[in-house]
């Protein structure tokens, strides 16, 4: 078992997502960095799929009633292991009774731990992750939480020491598709969309990142007819501020969307955090 | 037919209309295309969600030429949800639309819906099939916390909550209908294309 002394800002359990319940207005959930997840789950033998914790800008402990091996990815928090500092992006030891202190990250958002074995907490239509827009899954962490661990057997060694994780920049550049719903823009739009720079305010979280910036002016009247939305998608609501869907966006939405993120940039967008600058551009 | 990109890893359909949008989505399912992750109806398209290393331009070639998918359509029975006619906005509605309490619950109730799409929260359908005298606009301000089962309208919409949730719909009443329970298969009551009907129940 794994104690939750203190959460952070905000820690969930997350895995790859609840896939293929879209038609019944479930979002797919997940780890919002998916990427750092699957890594973290790499470096401690687990399958790529395997529950961990996703933490908010760090700044949590936790206790291990018994021996485990961990390993933290994605924003690269300072990790302390029973007081003695130990590094991101590689396997690390814990012994019985430690407690595992994450720092805050000097850049990025979420970080990711993941345990040997894997977090056994009880799977909702099919995955273990929080979803903070539909409510399914288990409540995020609280103090005093106790998370079952999963077995061993049969998982793969642990074979990497360490795992090179490119900086993540101070101001990325992500690259978008036009479209579906382009058309609904004129071309000053993607213009300004793709030559300026865009502001992540504080009203981001797994559901989206809301940016300010130069607004984007619609040429077409009317509402658009609500239809199935893309993690990434960049929609346009009335005020013409952008906002990015992440992992638990609504499936449907009825604002034109004017590009989607390539989807290797989707785990660069779930790092942004607030007050950080942000471009976009085509190819 | 036209077919749009939304990202690299989805392709959204426009079929003109909800009927076309049904059946395209049947007819996917259906065909249990590989690399396909959701499939996702909206009023008059189908979203189409794949794998990220799905070939798109090879799924969009074979979109229009899937066969109709077999055993589906308008003849399936209604899913009856049984209402008591006692919501909070039932005077509201009835003074917005000049119509007297009795002939709103009338209205509601004999008309046959459809699910349209679901989305808001699991499990929430839009049915279209509302009497369009009873097209009111959703409150100005929402409530924080409608109970589950609660029975709602709003523009050319009407819907059963799922689960407690936030909402600006006017309640007309209140179903005992379990419309979403995550220990069932399939989860959901309503799914796109499920036929409704409404059944006025006393109060017990």
């Amino acid at each position: 078992m794994i104690e939750v002394i203190r959460p952070g800002p905000l820690a969930t359990v997350q895995d790859l997502g609840r896939p293929g319940h879209a038609h019944l207005g479930v979002p797919r959930s997940g780890a919002a960095d998916e990427r750092a997840l699957r890594l973290a789950n790499r470096l401690v033998g687990n399958p790529e799929g395997a529950a961990c914790v996703e933490f908010t800008l760090g700044g949590a402990t936790l206790r291990f009633d018994s021996p485990a091996w961990i390993a933290v990815t994605g924003a690269p928090a300072f990790l302390r292991v029973d007081g003695r500092g130990s590094g991101a992006h590689a396997p690390c030891h814990v012994p019985a009774g430690a407690a595992v202190e994450l720092g805050t990250p000097p850049s990025g958002l979420r970080s990711y731990l993941a345990v040997r074995g894997g977090l056994m907490v009880g799977r909702v239509l099919g995955s273990r992750s929080t979803d903070v827009l539909s409510g399914l899954g288990p409540a995020a962490l609280t103090s005093g939480d106790r998370l079952p661990v999963g077995g061993t057997e049969g998982l793969d060694d642990i074979t990497v020491d360490l795992a090179p994780a490119p900086p993540l920049p101070a101001s990325p550049v992500l690259r978008i598709l036009p479209g579906p719903r382009d058309d609904w823009f004129g071309p000053d739009a993607i213009t300004a969309l793709t030559s300026t720079p865009y502001t992540v305010t504080p009203e981001t979280n797994r559901v989206g990142i809301r940016l300010d910036g130069a607004p984007l002016a619609r040429t077409r009247e009317g509402e658009l007819s609500s239809e199935g939305m893309v993690t990434g998608a960049v929609q346009v609501p009335p005020s013409g501020l952008p906002i990015v869907f992440l992992a638990d966006h609504p499936t449907t939405g009825g604002y034109p969307v004017i590009g989607v993120l390539a989807s290797a940039e989707v785990p660069r967008a779930a790092q942004l955090r607030p007050g950080q600058t942000v471009r976009f551009r085509l190819n | 037919m036209r077919i749009l990109r939304a990202g690299d890893a989805a392709l959204l359909v426009e079929t003109g209309g909800l009927t076309d949008a049904h059946r395209l989505d049947a007819a996917i399912r259906a065909a249990r295309l590989p690399g396909v992750v959701d499939v996702v109806p909206g009023e008059r398209t189908v979203l189409v969600v794949t794998e990220p290393s799905a070939d798109l331009d090879r799924l969009a070639a074979r979109l229009p030429d899937l066969p109709p998918p077999p055993g589906t359509g308008p003849d399936a029975e209604p899913v009856e949800i049984p209402v008591v006619y006692d919501g909070e906005d039932l005077g509201e509605v009835a003074a917005l639309t000049g119509l007297g309490r009795e002939e709103v619950v009338r209205r509601h109730c004999s008309a046959s819906y459809t699910v349209a799409y679901l989305g808001f929260s699991p499990g929430f359908g839009y049915l279209t099939g509302l009497d369009p005298a009873l097209r009111v606009p959703r409150r100005a301000s929402p409530r924080t916390a409608v109970p589950a089962g609660s029975v709602a309208i709003a523009g050319p919409y009407a819907a059963v909550y799922p689960s407690p949730s936030p909402g600006g719909w006017r309640l007309l009443g209140r179903s005992e209908r379990v419309l979403w329970d995550v220990t069932r298969d399939p989860p959901s009551l309503l799914r796109p294309g499920t036929r409704v009907r409404f059944v006025p129940e006393a109060a017990p």
